[in-house]
């Protein structure tokens, strides 16, 4: 497990040039993906989950631009930055060029699942014939042999007579078929590791478990690796072995998937379990969580939760957390950035909680009095764009 | 409710046997058209021009349908309709073979314009030609024309429009100020001048001309589909799985951008042909001895008082064939525009 990891992320950083500000929409992010491996990426709507992914495949368009990390797949530099002669940031030597991605990379070796099946195809194509153009392109098969190996994959991912369907354009599947479709799309090339930008958000909930249990299925079968990004911890809990949780473009916490749901070390991650309808609850003792996400233009200083968090207290407005180890879980790290672990000494415990906290002092877990104040820049944010 | 929703799910929504209930595809949009009687006449007057233009090619000097048909009725002239004289004697030259309609205006002894004969159902020109082989030549390089300048324009707005939307940023504005350059300039004026700045009046030059300055229009139309085209995840997946720009724009982008373009194609067609009738009428199109009806109405005109008739067939030929492809323009429209129901 120490070897290299399939995916490595290192302190990727993406920002939106727009005109009302530099929106950071991923700051500064660092995780791994090995290998069968299926990582969770949760977080609101807007915390930079979909941006990061797709900074992953070299997708980001303009205003928006990768400025800063690193990005390793097997081995491989698909992205760095170093800095120049001229003191300008500019691409490493040793990274893949765009068209070594774009060749190599893309679809092949790292393949994406997006949200929304009612668009990701395109209507005026038999989706066949999508299917078979994709394996053709990226496998360099002949049209006969590739429009076989279409329709297997078809028959493969649950799709009732595959040969006929083959024939049939988008708008005569429903959602859960499309997603299948999607689904064998991406599976196609047997690509390393699968992108899946909430594959299952706009299907229902019983589509959503067939689906679910299909990717479990193919996830054994192939060992394919996934970075699984989603908003519903209740996916999360069903399908991940690890979950990375992020809030405006951080990672706040970072664990296996058991840990996570039982050792919650991060009042973020708190409140989305919190947050989640059960049946056992009605809608009026949901506990949702109070105001919604900052804008990414100008975030709140110091941590970026406080505002909104019901441990908040007066040092989280000054101090920016990194995420540091704060447990450990059967070996693997639990990270998490809040300063009420013990592994942050900024004497939490002894400072008064804000205002607008809502939860009982006394019930934090660090206690300290050093001073490891990192002021953090007001302009530091990030903002996710879906 | 969710039990059988999720029957179906994993069942076919659609039943492709049953394909009258369709809403989309060509066989919905052909009825649709069928069911709109303006529609329906602007097809029918579009593929009598379209047959008579192709007839006009194919059988080249026009014996059956004009020599031919016709003639076999010669015994019609017998009627006094068609009793008509086609030599008319000249003073001091004996007699001398004359059009029908030309000079009759002029002879005071023929108090009225008279109509065709059999061998000339409408006469003929000043130099004697039959008028009506003219007008059904006419419309081969009318259709011609309107065609092939529209497809010029359209493919070259595609291009300019689909790329300049997909890439957006300074490529679009790049691109995009162009085509406003153009736009700008008043059609009829650039494609004089730009005949004038190629080599002089020539059809072939007048077509081009009609074609590039309508590229503008073109590459707005399909520029402002792409913009929301290109957000689609579709496009998104296919570069996603590596596909190249080009290939992106042609087989996503483009053919879901297409439809409001074809449409406007259609109407576009009826335009074009008035444009390069106008230029040829202007002396800047088709030159003599090409039977285009602009160009006829330029001869025409001249003989206005003394035979009206010449400048009214072509004219009425132009507005037919015009007309033809406006209807069939807005049914199109109607009949792929889902928002409009009939």
């Amino acid at each position: 497990m120490s070897s290299e990891p399939l995916l490595r992320v290192e302190n990727l950083k993406t920002q939106f040039f727009t005109e009302a500000g530099t929106v950071r929409a991923v700051d500064g992010i660092s995780f791994e993906v090995r290998e069968g491996e299926i990582v969770g990426l949760v977080g609101e709507s807007g915390a930079g989950k979909s941006v990061a992914s797709m900074s992953i495949m070299g997708l980001v368009e303009a205003p928006g631009e990768i400025v800063g990390g690193e990005i390793t797949y097997k081995g491989e530099t698909i992205f760095g930055l170093e800095e120049g002669p001229d003191g300008e940031l500019r691409k490493r030597d040793d990274a893949l060029s765009d068209e070594e991605i774009r060749t190599r990379i893309r679809g092949n070796e790292i393949a994406v699942i997006f949200q929304d099946p009612m668009e990701s195809l395109n209507p005026v194509f038999t989706v066949g014939g999508q299917l078979r153009e994709f394996i053709e392109l990226n496998r360099g098969l002949e049209a006969d042999e590739a429009r076989a190996e279409a329709i297997d994959m078809l028959r493969e991912v649950g799709i009732p007579d595959p040969e006929e369907r083959y024939e049939e354009y988008p708008h005569q599947f429903s959602g859960g078929m499309r997603q299948r479709v999607l689904i064998a799309m991406a599976l196609a090339c047997e690509p390393s590791l699968i992108i899946a930008d909430e594959p299952t958000t706009a299907l229902d909930v019983t589509v959503e478990g067939q689906i679910l249990e299909l990717v479990d299925e193919l996830q054994s079968k192939y060992g394919t690796s996934f970075v699984w990004v989603t908003h519903d911890l209740g996916v999360v809990a069903e399908i991940c072995d690890r979950v990375n949780v992020m809030y405006l473009g951080e990672i706040v916490e970072q664990a296996p998937v058991d840990e996570l749901f039982y050792e919650t070390k991060h009042p973020y991650t708190d409140a989305l379990l919190d947050s989640i309808p059960r049946p056992d609850r009605t809608v009026t003792e949901l506990e949702a969580i109070e105001g919604v996400m900052p804008e990414a233009i100008e975030p709140p200083s110091g941590c970026r939760f406080h505002p909104r968090c019901p441990d908040a207290r007066e040092v989280c407005k000054r101090v920016h957390p990194e995420t540091r180890v704060v447990a450990d879980a059967d070996g693997e790290p639990h990270r998490a950035a809040c300063v009420k672990h013990d592994a942050f000494d900024v004497d939490y415990e002894g400072s008064p909680p804000l205002a607008g906290a809502t939860r009982e002092t006394g019930d934090g877990v660090a206690e300290g009095t050093a001073s490891e104040l990192a002021p953090n820049p007001a302009d530091d944010g990030g903002e996710g764009r879906e | 409710m969710a039990v059988s929703e999720s029957q179906f799910e994993d069942n076919r929504e659609t039943e492709s046997e049953d394909d009258i209930e369709a809403r989309v595809g060509w066989r919905y949009t052909a009825a649709r058209i069928k069911a709109d009687t303006t529609a329906r006449w602007g097809l029918y007057v579009v593929t009598v021009v379209l047959f008579v233009a192709i007839y006009a090619a194919i059988d080249s000097n026009l014996s059956l349908l004009t020599f031919g048909v016709l003639s076999d009725y010669t015994f019609a002239r017998l009627l006094p309709i068609f009793d008509h004289p086609t030599y008319i004697p000249s003073p001091g030259e004996g007699t001398q073979h004359m059009p029908p309609y030309f000079p009759l205006a002029e002879q005071p002894w023929n108090p009225l314009p008279a109509g065709g004969t059999l061998e000339h159902p409408l006469g003929t020109d000043h130099t004697g030609r039959d008028y009506f082989t003219r007008i059904v030549y006419g419309t081969q390089v009318s259709v011609f024309v309107g065609i092939v300048s529209t497809f010029i324009g359209l493919t070259g707005g595609t291009v300019v429009g689909a790329v300049a939307g997909y890439y957006g940023g300074r490529v679009d504005d790049v691109l995009m100020r162009i085509v406003e350059t153009v736009y700008a300039i008043p059609p009829l004026i650039l494609i004089i001048v730009f005949t004038v700045f190629v080599g002089g009046a020539n059809i072939w030059y007048a077509v081009l001309g009609v074609g590039i300055a309508f590229v503008p229009v073109f590459a707005r139309i399909i520029r402002s589909r792409v913009l929301s085209v290109r957000e689609m995840d579709y496009i998104e997946a296919a570069r996603a799985a590596g596909v190249r720009d080009r290939e992106i724009i042609l087989r996503h982008v483009v053919p879901n951008s297409f439809a409001p373009v074809l449409v406007y194609a259609t109407l576009q067609i009826g335009v074009t042909i008035l444009i390069v009738a106008g230029l040829s009428f202007l002396g800047y199109g088709a030159q003599p001895p090409t039977p285009d009806w602009g160009q006829m109405l330029n001869i025409a005109h001249g003989y206005m008082h003394s035979n009206v008739w010449l400048s009214i067939w072509p004219g009425i030929a132009i507005m037919i064939t015009i007309m033809g492809f406006n209807l069939f323009g807005d049914g199109l429209q109607d009949a792929l525009d889902p928002r409009i129901d009939d």
